[in-house]
């Protein structure tokens, strides 16, 4: 028998068949699907053009609540709050004054370090701790554990 | 002003469509057709309507077009369907096309979703308030679309209250509904409108020209004294200040710089400053 017999398409499209098939194969199969589903939509050859009735989109609107000269100070911060979501400028001062400068707060968390971390050592490593108490703080020996023999 | 609408009767006639571009900020009567910008080219200057068969009909760059109030698709042109200034925004931010849009002045107002409105409580029946918007039908609000509403804690809601709300469903085959939450559930200044003040209704435009970001009319009656206003945009405004004398006055003002013009409008502000 020379001719081998050919296995028909629909056989191929199974699932078992396709485990064997290499990622590139799949891939073209693939798209020839897609291009066949797609080709067998109907759309409508117009411009996209979409309908909406509100006037919000189309004008910039500002919010609808108004207070003048404190009248309603709520109202004051909603305007405030409302106007610049609209505008897109929500980046508000967060550069404001800080009660503690960054320095100093880089200074505080390098003694706190060793304050908290002699609250959770054992007795032993306490000691090493308040050898070097004059502001430096190093951190304990690492702890000696049981080296097992080479050989 | 007859000049412009001589114009609109002459291209009506013509019946031949007029690009929309060329028709910004001009007047355009119902029954107008607009081509689109993406159009005009296949148009030519002396079309008359055909156009050339294309074989590649699918790859014609489609822009994606908002048309707001006052404008219909017709096939695949625009269809004015109010009088008004045409006018055109461009986008902002890259999501194509760009919306159009006619200026028209009117009265009554037609509930919109999203609007932000001020209702009358007209009735409260089991779980939902009846308001009336100034539509043909009244809106139902539910008592719990209030912020820290719940079904144990009532909000404090009477007839003939006011309430300033959006709509979250408003077309021409349901009865509207609106609420006075934004859709993460925060108040954001809308609820019941607080005691005393006056409420008058004015056009619609007036309203949009109010609130346009750089109305100087706002400006300058915000410069008087203090004071408090609420814009709905059904055309009714609420107005507090701290005496009825001066509730009153800026009640006029508002409701008369809509046909005034701007020299009249600084001598009446220079009158009321002085006194």
């Amino acid at each position: 028998m020379a001719q081998k017999t050919k296995l028909s398409k629909n056989l191929m499209r199974m699932k078992f068949m396709q485990r064997g098939l290499d990622s590139e194969t799949k891939k073209q199969l693939e798209g020839e699907e897609k291009k066949i589903i797609g080709e067998e939509h109907w759309y409508l050859d117009l411009p996209a053009l979409t309908k909406r009735q509100s006037f919000l989109l189309c004008e910039d609107l500002l919010y609808g609540r108004m207070s003048f000269r404190g009248f309603n100070p709520e109202v004051e911060k909603l305007m405030l709050q409302m106007n610049a979501k609209n505008k897109a400028e929500v980046f508000e001062d967060k550069t404001e004054e800080v009660d503690v400068s960054d320095e100093e707060m880089a200074r505080r968390y390098e003694t706190l370090v060793g304050t908290i971390g002699k609250k959770f050592a054992k007795k032993r490593d306490r000691v090493s701790y308040e050898e070097h108490e004059n502001g430096d703080v190093k951190l304990p020996k690492e702890k000696e554990m049981f080296l097992k023999p080479r050989d | 002003m007859a000049e412009v609408v001589a114009v609109a009767a002459e291209s009506l006639a013509g019946s031949r469509a007029r690009a929309a571009r060329t028709v910004l900020n001009q007047v355009v009567l119902p029954g107008e057709e607009l081509l689109l910008p993406e159009q005009e080219d296949a148009e030519g200057p002396g079309g008359g309507g055909e156009r050339p068969l294309r074989l590649n009909a699918g790859a014609r760059s489609r822009v994606r077009v908002v048309c707001g109030p006052g404008l219909r698709r017709c096939g695949d042109r625009l269809l004015v369907t109010k009088c008004g200034r045409l006018r055109h925004k461009e986008p902002g931010s890259g999501s194509g096309g760009g919306v159009y849009w006619v200026d028209s002045q009117q009265k009554r107002y037609v509930p919109v979703k999203g609007d932000h409105v001020i209702g009358i409580v007209t009735a409260k029946s089991g779980d939902i308030f009846k308001v009336d918007v100034g539509g043909s039908e009244p809106a139902s609000l539910s008592y719990l679309a209030f912020e820290g509403a719940t079904k144990r804690n009532r909000p404090n809601v009477q007839v003939g209250d006011l309430i300033y709300g959006q709509f979250v469903v408003a077309n021409k085959d349901m009865e509207p509904e609106m609420v006075c939450i934004d859709s993460c559930g925060r108040a954001n200044g809308m609820g019941v409108i607080g005691h005393d003040g006056l409420l008058f209704k004015v056009t619609l435009g007036l309203i949009r020209k109010l609130l346009a970001p750089d109305c100087e009319i706002i400006q300058e009656v915000g410069k008087l004294y203090p004071l408090e206003i609420v814009f709905g945009m059904n055309g009714r405004i609420w107005v507090k200040a701290k005496t009825i004398q001066q509730t009153l006055i800026l009640a006029n003002i508002l409701e008369a710089c809509e046909h005034m013009t701007t020299d009249q409008r600084k001598q009446i502000f220079s009158r009321l400053a002085e006194s």
